[in-house]
């Protein structure tokens, strides 16, 4: 009777939400608080559908173009997330390999890694004015430094003995950075470039609230001023969604990627 | 084949925490011919790992030389081949690509680096693993991929850290048999770290029995005993003796030499 148990695992998980859900529908219908500052479910949902669909202009302006407004979002997460990526996974793997390279560029980048990315908004909008670039600078700056950190950690954290042998059987050192110390730093290249895409999303969203017209995160904080928060609601949800469907996506290659690890757990136990 | 010669080996290290110099190799001399197998024999700290690190080409002598095939060892290089304490397998590779390894850095072919691997593989009876990944091998089997990834790169030396010392009594004394028939078929010149006067008196055309720090050579030992040895006949036991009496002898003045610096 497995498939009941596992029916009834998968049934306990939603209970939780949906009395959730249900709760808050009531309160909103009850008339307690005033419905446009707890919009019910029911609304959200429809103004949700008529942003994405277009059906009942109950979105007013923005009625239909949720499309639009993701993949504004999205564009600037994947532009700046990659360049941060490529440019992290180098510099830390240099930085972690060569001696010279940490101690030239390491402090530089210690001292500005404390600085927090939206802290840098004012200069963004200065330098790149209002538009893509500046958002992309912020998510390069919020997705950089995890990925640029793990990745060091990563590289020195490679077993000395692996490095031995290969040497041993006469790699030079390109060879070895290759062969050697880049596989093996990956575990770790893939864990900042998790905690990355989640920096991404954060500075995406917030450099679209003040720097940009477009987007998910101009749509909530538009809304916001037009006491729409059935939108505001509805672009939070968007930009959960999409935050988890890109960590989904990082994950799945992870996976694909690190299969040798599979069958091992975090405990060292096989499962 | 490759000689391997080491001339008067000293090895001083910087002892940074006591603020002094700690002598570990003193005027170390060794010559090793062609398709021998010796056998570094000696207490814990007695300097035979840096030894054989040096003719690895991981360490520099302070004084003295490290021949190999007559010429001068400046760094590690595919001339030898070397088993490790673990097994050091790339954990990303599956056992034939950790196999043909040494291939991957020459940039032969999938295809080449496995048809390569095959013979070692059945070698070392690891036929039907060929696709296994590094985690799920036992210790064993590992070592036995560290050695055939070493012999694929057919080196004139073979250089073996104690290479069985974490493995159970039952496979250790399989994987010594397998050592050895295949390096009589394989021939080259061995030399292997144990710290085991069995392991030694097993596998060894020569023994070296070191002294306890400053590390010399206190006995270079000949074995002629007929294979496979017998570790029960008379001859096999009286070399044990000699070599126990001498490691004891050692271990005897290392204490006294640690009770005088107390």
């Amino acid at each position: 009777m497995s498939w009941l148990a596992s029916l009834r695992g998968s049934r306990d998980r939603f209970i939780v939400p949906v009395v959730l859900i249900l709760a808050w529908e009531c309160l909103s219908r009850s008339g307690l608080l005033p419905a446009s500052l707890l919009p019910a479910p029911s609304t959200v949902c429809a103004t949700w559908a008529d942003w994405i669909f277009g059906l009942d202009e109950s979105s007013q302006a923005n009625s239909g173009r949720w499309l639009h407004d993701a993949l504004a979002s999205s564009l600037r997460v994947f532009a700046g997330y990659s360049i941060a990526a490529v440019a992290g996974i180098a510099l830390g793997v240099a930085i972690g390999w060569w001696r010279w390279v940490e101690r030239t560029i390491e402090p530089t980048i210690q001292m500005l890694r404390p600085v927090p990315p939206v802290s840098w908004i004012p200069l963004a909008i200065i330098w790149f004015g209002i538009a893509n670039k500046p958002a992309i600078f912020l998510v390069f700056l919020g997705a950089f430094f995890p990925v640029l950190m793990n990745a060091i950690h990563g590289v020195k954290t490679v077993d000395r003995n692996l490095i031995r042998a290969a040497s041993m059987m006469g790699a030079a050192e390109s060879q070895m950075l290759r062969f050697v110390v880049l596989p093996a730093a990956l575990p770790s290249i893939f864990s900042g470039l998790r905690i990355a895409i989640g920096s991404a999303w954060m500075l995406t969203v917030t450099a679209e609230m003040v720097a940009v017209k477009s987007g998910l995160g101009y749509v909530l904080w538009d809304s916001y001023y037009f006491m729409r928060f059935d939108l505001v609601i509805a672009a939070m949800i968007s930009i959960g969604l999409l935050g988890f469907l890109t960590d989904l996506a990082i994950k799945l290659v992870m996976a694909r990627i690190l299969h040798w690890q599979h069958g091992q757990t975090v405990q060292g136990r096989t499962l | 084949m490759a000689s391997i010669e080491l001339n008067n080996i000293v090895k001083i290290y910087a002892d940074r925490k006591r603020g002094r110099e700690l002598l570990t190799l003193d005027h170390v001399s060794l010559s090793v011919q062609s398709n021998e197998f010796l056998c570094l024999l000696g207490p814990s700290g007695c300097g035979k790992s840096t030894l054989l690190n040096m003719i690895a080409g991981f360490e520099t002598a302070t004084a003295g030389e490290v021949l190999v095939g007559g010429r001068p060892v400046t760094a590690p290089g595919a001339d030898r081949g070397m088993v490790f304490q673990q097994a050091t397998l790339m954990p990303w590779l599956p056992v034939w690509d950790n196999v043909a390894f040494s291939l991957k850095l020459r940039a032969r072919s999938a295809a080449e680096r496995r048809a390569a691997a095959q013979p070692f593989i059945d070698m070392v009876k690891l036929t039907g693993f060929e696709n296994h990944y590094p985690a799920e091998l036992s210790g064993g089997m590992a070592q036995r991929v560290g050695i055939a990834r070493a012999l694929l790169l057919n080196p004139g030396v073979i250089l073996m850290d104690e290479p069985f010392a974490a493995l159970d009594a039952q496979t250790k004394i399989e994987m010594q048999e397998e050592l050895v028939s295949i390096w009589q078929r394989h021939q080259g010149t061995v030399v292997f770290v144990t710290h085991s006067v069995d392991e030694a008196l097993v596998l060894g055309t020569q023994i070296a029995v070191m002294t306890h720090r400053p590390g010399r050579i206190r006995e270079l030992i000949r074995l002629d005993l007929p294979r496979p040895r017998d570790s029960t006949s008379p001859e096999f036991n009286e070399i044990k003796r000699h070599i126990l009496a001498l490691i004891r002898e050692e271990s005897a003045l290392a204490r006294a030499d640690l009770a005088s610096a107390a």
